[in-house]
């Protein structure tokens, strides 16, 4: 995971770009002679300076951190993403600082430049770290592993021992091989000595610059669903139906290169189910939601029947259709003064707390004179001093609606547009107060007409989507796991062995070269004295005895190498003691 | 009694056994601090023969256990077991960890303090062996209480933020019980009980939930899967912060030779850079846990909600925790943002995960708070 970026820290700019430049051989003759005077930059020079700034690990930590507190303000202030309605109530609440922080870009913080200007710098801040490492990876993986040192003693788990066995080393290859050691021969000083290296954990860089690299996937596949997809919400009263076309949305947002029509698949909400717990500390919480959908895929389509819920969305034509929220739309019907109904059907309140005090608004521009009623929908209707008429449970045990009628002009015909769920009141004559159980009827004063409860339906609130790169960021997603925990868990590590001639008493002195890892004094025969090799060479009666020495190095923060180092002593027959340092 | 009952009654059981624990694990402070045995305070380090090159200034490296252990009783100049210590404390054999293993069972483990080759066992070390065996019941308690709950409930049985607390509580715990088996973790005994207790209180006191059934949203496979990854990454920040706050201790009072606070509780405690080994082990361990529990809670998301990354509160603070341990890790990988700093970042990182548990559910709204507060 971790990139250590660079040689060092970045330190003194124009040195370091004067070191470069002077190193290429650039127009910048005799800039080293200048440096006690301060280099001057060109153009060329900033551009160099600047871009190792950028992929300086320092400059990614910065952003890192930049990104982190950026993100904060999306968390505390209302999202106008998210909840637009959330937003607008926090400016009225707020108009002093509201200003302001709209401008900041506050309220869109993750639209906004700044947050944008902070990640596109840490991505190009990535990618130029990451690039120039997957060549050095690629370079390391195809060079041989350095010969081993000369004293290999000095090395963490070490060890040294004596055998008679001349296959030493070509056993200790075959091991090494077996357990996917990249084995390197060293020379050849003998037929039966030499040296190799041997490497593994090649995988830990690789799943490193495999996790950066789908990180920058992912972010292509967001910006692909941004750029391509497209998404809407829509609100259906149970028993109508939703076409998908632009017209239908409550809200929709393409994106911005998001070309071609709408998938022409419709649906009808033919029943919405919804039970919440009734009794317990949870009194009120939702059990479980279903909206049955009839749908067909295309017009010509023959109907299906779905139940969708929020787990399980429906998918159909290469969109998603999900269940979002639900509320409940009571059937009003309105009569005007001469007699007419000029409303009869059911109307979208939206919920206001959790047990579904709902309000809403019906306007009848066709009326004589023009009629407007505010409403709250009560499902279980209870009214006391302190919160007036409210609902105490979200299901409809005890439905109520406490409307207010209003004539004049609605202004509608105006041109400015109006929320259909708020109604602008100043210019307009209350006509009264009525409070209607489902099958009431309230004469309005005057002969201006009635309102009739006729009963209530649901609704249900669908987001439709359409992500051309969700996928991708999937997969990208699945890539950064393997990758980041390769880089976390691989160990970089070597191993080398070195078979030399045992000089001493019977020894012919083949290699004398080799001998300058002995460890001096005692300690070599100490360990002979315990080694399990079946030749002694102080017995006398045997030519040659070769030293074998294994020394492993972890290439990574806190890994033991300890244990690789002592199986394969074991197999090779070594101490089973760690002695020899 | 219903299971939920026998649950409650365990959980209850669970504290008090942890309220034991955590006492006992003061104890062995306690009795660090009052010089005796286990514990020896660095000054009187310095006047002993043994100890002194350990305590002259230099990381303490590894206590006299290890240092008998190591040289075979022996200990031939202060300068090369100083030296020696410390080469030791960079990497341990699989000998000397099979040698602490074998002491470990044999119950009287000797690496935290020192002395053990004495043979004695120091009121400080028999507190804490006690909180160990009591942590272990603790644990075994609790683990069975949260199963209970979740036969009664018949499904995973985090589903609400009551639950998530406890299970919380019991990956806190479980954690460290992990860390324990390889390694001697007692000293992290003290912070560990006291975070899996607070997590339990704060659950039976104020999230208290007493209804089986889950919110529609949280009916789904993702639950078990989303969910456990989350809770055992909080279970391990929590051990990787509880490591770096005593690497942080530890650090002080080798920088600081007379630390007033700092000092005795170091005496009880590994030297610095083993404590900054295991917290980054740990929270290194958890990085990858902590991106799939993020990436299962998006593609949960998309079928859920309908798009698989929203910037709901839960997911920005999820994405912000992300960040500061991914910082992290950048930051011990790079020159001059090691040791302190690097620490620092992670408790920082450790506070966004603390914000992103309870802060989000508690007082954002958002599609998460769900969750029966």
């Amino acid at each position: 995971m971790t990139l250590a970026r660079g040689a060092g820290p970045v330190t003194d700019p124009p040195e370091d770009v004067d070191d470069e430049a002077a190193a290429l051989g650039a127009d910048w003759g005799g800039a080293r002679r200048r440096r006690a005077t301060g280099p001057r930059l060109g153009m060329i020079g900033w551009l160099r300076w600047g871009w190792r700034q950028l992929t300086s690990m320092r400059t990614a930590l910065v952003l890192l951190f930049l990104l982190a507190v950026a993100a904060i303000p999306g968390s505390v202030l209302p999202q106008r993403a998210t909840d637009p309605l959330a937003v607008t109530a926090w400016i009225d609440a707020h108009p002093g600082s509201a200003a302001t922080l709209d401008r900041l870009g506050m309220f869109d913080v993750f639209a906004s430049p700044w947050f944008s200007a902070i990640y596109l710098l840490l991505f190009v801040s990535l990618i130029g770290c990451v690039l120039p490492r997957v060549a050095a990876h690629w370079r390391a993986m195809r060079a041989p592993t350095p010969p081993a040192p000369r004293r290999l003693d000095r090395l963490p788990h070490a060890r040294t021992w004596t055998t008679a066995d001349p296959g030493v080393l070509a056993a200790a290859a075959t091991a090494l091989r077996s357990e996917r050691w990249r084995v390197t021969p060293g020379p050849q000083t003998g037929d039966a000595t030499g040296s190799l290296a041997a490497e593994r954990g090649f995988a830990r860089e690789t799943g490193n610059l495999v996790f950066h690299i789908a990180l920058v996937l992912i972010l292509v596949g967001v910006a692909l669903g941004a750029l391509l997809g497209w998404k809407g919400t829509v609100i259906v009263r149970e028993g109508t139906g939703f076409a998908n076309t632009l017209t239908q949305y409550d809200t929709f947002s393409p994106g911005r290169l998001a070309t071609g029509a709408l998938p022409p698949f419709s649906f009808t909400l033919s029943d919405f189910d919804v039970t919440f717990e009734s009794t317990g500390s949870q009194r009120g919480a939702p059990r479980s939601f279903a909206a049955a959908l009839a749908y067909r895929p295309e017009p010509d389509a023959p109907v299906e029947q779905r139940v969708v819920s929020v787990n399980s969305p429906l998918r159909v034509a290469g969109a998603k259709v999900f269940l979002v929220g639900h509320g409940y739309a009571p059937h009003l019907r309105l009569t005007d003064s001469t007699g007419r109904v000029v409303f009869d059907d059911t109307v979208v309140f939206l919920p206001q707390d959790g047990n579904f005090t709902s309000t809403g608004v019906l306007k009848a521009p066709d009326a004589q004179p023009q009629i407007g009623v505010q409403a709250l929908f009560l499902p279980t209707a209870a009214v006391n001093a302190a919160l007036g008429p409210h609902s105490t449970f979200p299901a409809p045990d005890d439905p109520a609606l406490f409307a207010s009628a209003f004539t004049g002009d609605l202004g509608l015909d105006s041109g400015v547009p109006r929320s259909i769920y708020s109604l602008d009141t100043a210019d307009l004559e209350q006509l009264g107060l009525a409070a209607l159980r489902p099958g009431d009827s309230w004469e309005l004063p005057d002969g201006q007409g009635s309102l009739e409860l006729v009963g209530y339906e649901r609704w249900a609130s669908f987001t439709i989507s359409h992500d051309p790169g969700k996928l991708l960021a999937l997969a990208a997603a699945v890539l950064a796991i393997v990758g980041v925990s390769l880089s976390l868990f691989v160990r970089r590590r070597r191993i080398w062995v070195r078979v030399s001639v045992e000089p001493g008493p019977g020894a012919r002195g083949q290699d004398a070269g080799q001998d300058a890892g002995r460890p001096a004094g005692g300690e070599a025969r100490g360990i002979r004295a315990e080694s399990r090799g079946p030749a002694d060479p102080g017995t006398g009666d045997v030519d040659v005895a070769y030293r074998v020495q294994v020394a492993g190095l972890s290439r990574t923060e806190s890994a033991d190498i300890g244990d690789d180092v002592a199986r394969l002593v074991a197999h090779l027959g070594g101490p089973v003691d760690e002695e020899g340092r | 009694m219903s299971l939920a009952q026998w649950s409650n009654l365990l959980v209850y059981a669970a504290m008090a056994i942890y309220t034991m624990a955590m006492i006992s694990f003061a104890v062995s402070f306690a009795a660090a601090r009052a010089g005796t045995g286990a514990a020896t305070p660095a000054r009187e380090r310095a006047a002993d023969p043994v100890l002194a090159p350990v305590a002259a200034g230099e990381p303490r490296g590894v206590p006299a256990g290890d240092l008998g252990d190591a040289a075979g009783g022996q200990v031939a100049t202060p300068a090369d077991a100083a030296a020696r210590a410390r080469a030791l404390a960079r990497e341990r054999s699989p000998q000397i960890e099979a040698e602490m293993a074998a002491e470990a069972r044999r119950g009287r483990r000797g690496r935290a303090g020192g002395a053990s080759g004495a043979g004695l066992l120091p009121p400080g070390r028999r507190s804490a062996n006690i909180g160990m065996s009591l942590t272990w019941l603790a644990f075994g308690l609790l683990v069975v209480g949260i199963v209970l709950r979740g036969v009664w409930a018949g499904r995973a049985p985090w589903g609400n933020m009551y639950e998530y607390s406890l299970a919380s509580a019991a990956a806190i715990t479980g954690v460290f019980l992990a860390v324990s088996v390889r390694r001697d973790v007692r000293w992290l005994g003290l912070l560990v009980s006291m975070a899996s207790l607070i997590t339990l209180g704060v659950a039976v006191l104020l999230l208290y939930n007493d209804s089986p059934q889950l919110v529609p949203a949280l009916k789904s496979y993702w639950l078990v899967i989303h969910v456990a990854a989350a809770i055992i990454s909080g279970g391990a920040f929590t051990v990787g912060a509880a490591a770096t706050v005593l690497y942080l201790v530890a650090e002080r009072a080798e920088r600081v030779p007379d630390a007033r606070l700092a000092g005795p509780i170091a005496a009880r405690l590994p030297d610095s850079a083993a404590l900054d080994a295991l917290a980054y082990r740990v929270n290194a361990f958890v990085f990858p846990l902590w991106t799939f529990a993020v990436i299962a809670g998006a593609i949960w998301a998309e079928d859920a909600w309908g798009r698989y990354w929203g910037w709901d509160p839960k997911e920005t603070w999820a994405f912000i925790t992300w960040l500061v341990y991914a910082g992290y890790l950048h930051a011990r990988a790079t020159a001059g943002w090691r040791g302190r700093r690097a620490a620092v970042i992670g408790l920082v990182g450790f506070a966004a995960f603390l914000i992103n548990f309870f802060g989000v559910n508690l007082f954002a709204s958002g599609l998460h708070s769900y969750a029966g507060v």
